[in-house]
């Protein structure tokens, strides 16, 4: 690395000083972590605020401060609050899943859908259908969330029982093989059963139409994945610098590795039990983040959380606004800005190697 | 320093500039390739001298000014035609697996085959001849990645001898090799040029086998040509200060004379 | 003339050099011999599916029929009409992606690439879609011009246009192999989306209807559709196969490549174009079927001993592969399943057996 000679350190005689690193990356990569949390509250109140019908902030005032039963208080209290808490919880699962699963995987391109979740899903929702008629939302989501952690316990198996353990190579494989199978097999039934392909074309889409109750049921698990990924932080950090300096700084990879793909299945599936399957959130929030933050999976983490919330707040926002009075779900509004946006990072330079 | 007075032959950068995505990394750079010598281009890390490199092998368009060979810029002959005057080998060169000796060897000859013509009794003896050279006749057979390191390299080498050409390009042959098969490449190197008479350029880092084995030397940094010459001339301490930042004395080696660098670190 | 001349280099492997005077032409004996049986085996998978492909019929009388013979008119009309287009249509798909997926894997130098990785399927499956679900307005199906053409069409000018916008948006003074599966991606992906999205504007018919399709389907081929695409296919895969040489020197590497005399630009630019066409008249015959373009290639490469999968071989193995599985597809369960279904619960297993056992080289 050449030094311009405007920065270089002036000779002096017999010895070169060498300047020292200032720690420029740990500072501004706090601040990035509070202006994504202001970013974050104000994509939820403009959530709120902002939907389907036309509304004003004194109407917002008038469902919070002294509700009656209006139309608009309803719409308000009934349908916009649960879709942000929704649009909150979903977007933090799918930024932290994948920043774990990029971070598993060493592969700037990994989905949290690589690892089976989504289509394990489809796959529980499509035979029940099939099996037992149309289900009510809850059991049809806990479904969901059961279909999703098979399959991706299916990949981690199939990963590891290859000749030395689960590698980012053979995790990418197997979630491929897995993904595909299961998609097979969905493929299968729904031509043969016409509900269970009703059933599946709207669950596809992803939507964050509020599916009552289930996030009542799903917190637990939602709460569990979030703590597996921070606890995952430091093991992150070291896999960063290839298994071998991994193993030497003390770190187990296979308990490493378990914990991040426990993570990633709690929090994918419970992401795909509120929404559906999202495309793209969990590819694009940690390259926007790492944009922001750099490598360290110490501010990649949490502020991958808030991203991930605020980045499905106002896709879902912008569906709302965009297709009055109906919607455009949530899954298609980032298809649309995500798959261009990915593209730019992509040509812009390399993508960070994980 | 243009001799327009008899035939051109030869390498020559004129005016070259080259550079990646951003700034220019070399800017400017006017160089002569020794005819039927071995020349070795040294520097810090950075300074452009795998950039020159692929310049100079047409692996990387220049932005300004021109690469020349027998009179006539790259930029005016067909990458095949150039491919029958100069070979290249790359920084960690990449094979797919499976890929035996003898089949790596034979790409080589692809230059001069026609598609009619996938391989004549010609090409044949060449690749032979190639395998005897390098000393790996034995190793025909076997899958590139089973080889150690320096076989590895030797295998590369002999691909671009079978080429053929009279000018050989090597990016870094010795790195990530043991000494004993760092010195065998660079005896290899070496023998080929007295007895064939190729015209060798090659980036190296180690300054003491660049002087021992190489006729002329180019030192590069932040992109420019330092210091260019004999080993003698080029590798001294002041220079070595100059261009590396390196306190280092030199010292004459007792076998040939040529000079040997003996770093002293920083001290006080 | 000096025939069939063991390369005098000392080697124990299987090229040969065949040479006539100053033609000299490589063969790798082990190639040739694997696509010999190879071909054999396909004749026999040929008939498998026509006997199969509805009721059961005896060998004798479909040999018979296929031969011209009609004097049993209902198994002749049977077989002529709507077995043999069928038979073809899958040899077509699965000749046509598995050299496809030859060409992308030894460009992209991955064993995991496949040409649903330039953007193709993804795409002509949203023009298709787009098509069905429109013209369709929620009645009972697709039928007429717009399901012979309109839908064709769509497929194959959406699938072109996604492809071409992939190299366009990978393209930067130069062609990476990196930013290519990035772009790729992204296309894909928005494709993706977009046609599940539509997928939700129509009826569950139609949308029965594109998911068929979108699993790979073999339904309804007849001679009219089949002629012109074995036409192209077969046209391209003999461009393909001219292509060999090029396709091994790609897989050393630009720099090397470059170094010995290849203009790697156009050569890459060539074989993606034939591999984007290819994917194109596949997707566009039978829909996207899973595996096949990603499967056939390595398995033609791990028959044939050789370095990058061979064009020729691929195809052989991607044609009997889709025959089979149409054949299994159709009588397996009670009523006949797509043979998208078949190649990806056979294909899967199939992956997940290489991870096991070539992981140590994949890594």
């Amino acid at each position: 690395m050449t030094l311009d000679p405007a920065v270089a350190p002036p000779r002096v005689q017999g010895r070169t000083p060498v300047p020292l690193p200032r720690p420029r990356r740990r500072a501004s990569a706090a601040r990035w972590f509070w202006v994504s949390a202001a970013a974050l509250l104000g994509a939820a109140f403009l959530s709120i605020c902002i939907g389907g019908q036309p509304s004003s902030l004194q109407d917002v005032w008038h469902a919070v401060a002294a509700p009656d039963g209006s139309v608009m208080d309803v719409t308000i209290r009934e349908l916009r609050w649960p879709r942000t808490v929704l649009a909150v919880c979903a977007g933090i699962c799918l930024g932290l899943a994948g920043t774990l699963v990029q971070g598993h995987t060493r592969n700037p391109v990994a989905d949290p859908g690589l690892l089976g979740i989504n289509q394990g899903a489809a796959l529980a929702i499509v035979a029940a259908t099939a099996l037992a008629g149309e289900l009510p939302p809850l059991p049809q989501a806990l479904l969901a969330f059961a279909g999703a952690l098979a399959a991706s316990v299916l990949v981690f198996m199939i990963g590891s029982a290859a000749q030395h353990g689960a590698t980012p190579v053979t995790l990418v494989l197997a979630g491929a093989a897995v993904t595909a199978l299961c998609a097979g097999l969905v493929s299968g039934i729904v031509l043969l059963n016409d509900q269970a392909l009703d059933t599946l074309r709207f669950w596809q889409v992803g939507s964050l139409a509020a599916r009552s109750g289930v996030l009542s049921v799903i917190w637990p698990f939602v709460v569990a994945g979030a703590v597996l990924a921070l606890l995952n932080i430091k093991p992150l950090n070291g896999l960063a610098l290839g298994a071998d300096t991994a193993v030497s700084l003390g770190i187990s990879v296979f308990k490493a590795r378990a914990a991040g793909i426990a993570a990633v299945t709690l929090l994918a599936g419970s992401a795909v039990t509120m929404a559906g399957p999202i495309a793209f959130a969990g590819l694009l929030v940690p390259h926007i983040t790492r944009a922001m933050t750099g490598p360290d999976y110490r501010w990649l983490v949490p502020v991958s959380a808030l991203t991930g919330a605020t980045v499905l707040l106002l896709a879902d926002t912008a569906g709302r606004v965009i297709a009055r009075p109906g919607e455009l779900s949530v899954g298609v509004v980032l298809a649309v800005i995500g798959a261009p946006f990915f593209v730019y990072l992509a040509r812009r330079r390399r993508l960070a190697t994980v | 320093m243009t001799t327009t007075t008899r035939l051109d032959h030869g390498l020559r950068a004129e005016n070259l500039s080259l550079g990646y995505d951003g700034a220019d990394i070399i800017q400017n750079l006017s160089l002569t390739i020794p005819n039927a010598r071995v020349t070795s281009i040294i520097g810090p890390n950075g300074c452009g001298k795998s950039t020159l490199l692929r310049g100079l092998g047409r692996l990387l368009a220049p932005r300004s000014g021109e690469v020349i060979l027998d009179g006539v810029p790259l930029a005016g002959q067909s990458t095949r035609q150039i491919a029958t005057r100069i070979s290249v080998l790359p920084q960690s060169p990449v094979a797919p697996s499976g890929l035996t000796v003898a089949d790596l060897v034979s790409r080589g000859r692809h230059p001069r085959q026609k598609w009619y013509q996938q391989f004549s009794p010609a090409d044949e003896s060449v690749v032979e001849d190639a395998l005897r050279a390098t000393d790996i006749l034995d190793l025909a057979d076997t899958p590139i990645e089973d080889l150690s390191g320096g076989q590895r390299q030797r295998a590369w080498i002999s691909m671009t001898l079978a080429q053929e050409t009279g000018i050989l390009l090597l990016d870094e042959p010795t790195t990530y090799l043991d000494l004993a098969h760092q010195v065998d490449v660079l005896e290899l190197v070496r023998r080929l040029n007295r007895e064939h008479g190729r015209t060798v350029v090659m980036v190296l880092h180690d300054i003491s086998l660049a002087a021992r084995y190489s006729d002329h030397i180019v030192a590069m940094k932040d992109g420019r040509i330092q210091a260019q010459g004999s080993p003698a001339d080029v590798v001294t301490s002041d220079r070595l200060l100059n261009v590396f930042g390196l306190h280092a004395e030199v010292v004459s080696e007792p076998t040939d004379g040529r000079p040997h660098v003996i770093p002293l670190g920083h001290s006080g | 003339m000096t025939l069939l001349q063991k390369d005098r280099t000392p080697s124990a492997t299987s090229i040969r050099v065949l040479r006539a005077g100053p033609v000299s032409v490589r063969l790798n004996l082990r190639t040739v011999l694997v696509g010999c049986v190879l071909g054999v085996v396909l004749l026999a998978a040929m008939g498998l599916h026509v006997a199969f492909g509805g009721t059961p019929m005896a060998y004798p009388d479909v040999l018979r029929a296929l031969l011209g013979d009609d004097t049993n008119s209902r198994i002749h009309l049977a077989v002529t009409e709507f077995r043999a287009p069928r038979m073809m249509a899958a040899v077509i798909v699965g000749a046509a992606l598995a050299t496809a997926g030859a060409i992308t894997q030894t460009v992209a130098r991955n064993p995991l690439a496949s040409p649903d990785l330039l953007g193709v399927t993804a795409g002509a499956s949203l023009g298709a879609v787009t098509v069905l679900v429109v013209a369709d307005g929620g009645h009972a199906g697709l039928s007429g011009f717009a399901a012979t053409v309109g839908m064709p069409a769509a497929a194959f000018g959406a699938g072109i246009v996604s492809g071409v916008a992939v190299y366009l948006l990978a393209y930067r003074r130069g062609l990476d192999s990196y930013r290519l599966v990035l772009a790729g991606l992204g296309i894909s992906g928005l494709a993706a989306s977009l046609t599940t999205w539509i997928l939700t504007l129509g009826d569950v018919t139609s949308a029965a209807q594109a998911l068929t399709w979108m699993t790979g389907s073999l339904n309804g081929k007849d001679w009219a559709t089949v002629q012109p695409m074995a036409l192209s296919a077969g046209v391209l895969i003999i461009a393909a196969l001219f292509s060999s040489r090029w396709l091994l020197l790609t897989s050393l590497g630009e720099d090397t490549a470059i170094g010995l005399g290849a203009r790697i630009g156009v050569i890459r630019l060539t074989v993606l174009t034939i591999a984007v066409l290819l994917a194109s008249v596949a997707t566009v015959t039978a829909g996207p079927v899973a595996f096949v373009a990603l499967a056939s290639p390595q398995i033609a490469r791990s028959l044939t001993a050789s370095v990058i999968p061979p064009v020729g071989v691929s195809a052989l193995v991607g044609a009997v592969f889709v025959l089979l599985s149409d054949t299994v597809a159709a009588n397996a369960l009670s009523a006949p399943l797509p043979v998208g279904v078949a190649t990806a619960v056979v294909g899967a297993p199939f992956l997940i057996h290489l991870i096991l056992k070539y992981q140590r080289r994949l890594s």
